[in-house]
């Protein structure tokens, strides 16, 4: 049975998309079977990052109105060949997305894949509460500025109260990805510090995506950054966060910070 | 949002309809006390009252009563009590008769629930409306067979100082667009109030973090209510209706552990050391 993620944060515009394509991928070069879900019906993307676009015949509504079946929805990817697409549909809008038939896709793709990372769209309506529903674990991204940390705060209190896990009693495991941060503008107090954004919101800490243009130019060309160049900081930064994510306890350190801060940081996981 | 006095001091303001809508307190309007002399106060309160829904055929319904009673003694003495009519097809003279018979067993009936405007005569109790059902009230010793249903009804009426607090405890952060609400007594936190997040309290509220959101203690009329916080960074706080926001908040007690009570309709923030 394979874990399923909501990768979600409230906002729009803080990598969303970018984190669940690179984690997505990061995840299944290592042979795991991996298939990342965009739930974003109507303002799609995950299929440009991943440079599917040109190949979407069938979505997530098609198969969820019974157009179409699942295998034929599922896009396989060229560079990695156990990741896998679910796009949605762009011309549908999300009132097509029914509880039940949501529930029926997640069961059947968790019963073949390793890994099923759902793309959230931004905002806690239909949508977004949808892709977190069923969700065995969430990915909460967010960008170092007030704005972004509240958006996040309120997405917590929504997964703590509106997912399955939650209605039943049990607890959502909940990770926080604080991604295009900058060293030097967080010196200058221009952003939050990574220990004011981990107090605010008092979640255990993911990873930390230095911003870079990496990230831009991988999207540019429809790759996830993790495939595009392996080597680039924000590639290394979302292996590690994979690693994490599989229960690996790697140290993290705050880019631009040559100190380890390992201890420091985990002295402070508050949840 | 603070007015300043020509001494400088900070007014606060009454929050005169949230006090009158004690489960609800939104800050909806805002009274300007300052141009008027000392306005009068109307506060709400909020008891747990037990409505009692008799059933047809009323004799029979009695008899039931009468063995409630006669199992657990003293159970309706001095407990607010108010009568469900919303199932009930009797006329004016047979309610009469019921809310004597009533009295005879030593109920009285503080307020009439879902009644036809002509059943409510002057000389039978008030009318209540807006009643919200809390959970059914256990009946001690009692034989489960045959207990008539006893449904309690939250009503609010105006007049003496509430007791008997509860308290409860939180063992999360409370998030951004969460609002707590408990009208029973006091709220203990183990965890910050985020920003855009609302804690309401009867009795007062603990905060065992930073507190970033709103906290509004003793809103059901008690002045006697305080906050606790280990870092004050507010948006608004108020005790039993008077608040203070952000902006009032004397900046160098921003980031520090701090009590917040009412002191002659004053609201005071001191460091806790």
């Amino acid at each position: 049975m394979g874990k399923v993620i909501v990768v979600t944060s409230g906002k729009g515009g803080v990598g969303k998309t970018t984190s669940t394509a690179a984690l997505g991928a990061a995840l299944a070069q290592n042979g795991a079977k991996v298939v990342v879900v965009d739930f974003d019906v109507g303002l799609r993307n995950l299929d440009l990052v991943m440079g599917a676009e040109r190949r979407v015949v069938y979505d997530l509504v098609n198969v969820i109105q019974g157009e179409a079946k699942l295998t034929q929805a599922l896009i396989r990817d060229k560079r990695v060949e156990t990741l896998f697409l679910l796009p949605a549909s762009q011309t549908r809008d999300k009132d097509n997305l029914t509880p039940e038939g949501v529930e029926k896709v997640i069961t059947a793709l968790k019963s073949a894949f390793d890994w099923v990372i759902c793309d959230s769209p931004a905002g806690i309506e239909r949508g977004a509460t949808l892709a977190m529903r069923h969700a065995d674990m969430a990915i909460v991204v967010t960008n170092p500025e007030v704005s972004s940390v509240r958006d996040s705060d309120r997405i917590i209190g929504l997964l703590d109260s509106k997912t399955l896990r939650a209605e039943n009693g049990e607890t959502i495991e909940k990770h926080l990805l604080l991604t295009r941060y900058d060293s030097a503008r967080a010196e200058r107090g221009d952003m939050l510090k990574v220990d004011d954004v981990l107090e605010i919101l008092s979640i255990p800490l993911l990873g930390i995506i230095p911003e870079s243009t990496d990230v831009l130019r991988a999207s540019n060309v429809g790759s996830p950054v993790t495939l595009a160049d392996g080597r680039s900081a924000p590639a290394i930064a979302y292996f590690e966060a994979a690693r994490r994510l599989k229960g690996e306890a790697l140290p993290i350190v705050i880019p631009g910070d040559k100190r380890g801060l390992f201890g420091k940081i985990f002295g402070r996981r508050a949840a | 949002m603070g007015d300043f006095e020509a001494d400088g001091s900070i007014v606060n303001h009454l929050l005169t309809i949230s006090s009158l809508q004690p489960c609800n307190p939104k800050l909806t309007k805002l009274n300007d006390v300052l141009t008027q002399p000392r306005p009068v106060r109307l506060k709400g309160r909020s008891f747990l009252a037990l409505a009692l829904s008799p059933e047809l055929p009323l004799d029979d319904w009695l008899v039931q009563l009468d063995n409630l009673a006669a199992r657990s003694a003293g159970f309706f003495l001095r407990r607010p009590i108010v009568l469900d009519l919303a199932n009930l097809e009797i006329g004016l003279d047979e309610l009469r008769e019921l809310v004597n018979n009533l009295a005879l067993r030593k109920v009285r009936i503080i307020g009439i629930e879902g009644a036809k405007g002509s059943m409510l005569a002057p000389d039978l109790p008030p009318p209540l409306l807006d009643g919200r059902a809390a959970s059914d009230i256990e009946v001690p010793a009692v034989d489960e067979t045959s207990a008539p249903t006893v449904a309690a009804h939250s009503v609010t009426t105006v007049s003496a100082a509430p007791k008997a607090w509860g308290s409860i405890f939180v063992n999360q952060p409370v998030r951004s667009g969460q609002s707590l609400h408990y009208a029973e007594g006091d709220v203990t936190i183990i965890g910050s109030v985020a920003s855009g997040s609302e804690v309401i309290a009867g009795g007062s509220i603990h905060v065992y973090g930073a507190l970033r959101g709103r906290a509004m203690a003793g809103t059901m009329g008690n002045s006697t209510a305080r906050i606790f916080c280990r870092k004050l960074d507010a948006e608004l706080i108020a005790i039993d209706g008077f608040y203070l926001t952000a902006e009032d908040l004397e900046p160098s007690l921003r980031g520090k552990p701090v009590q917040i009570w009412l002191e002659r309709e004053t609201i005071k923030v001191a460091e806790i050391v």
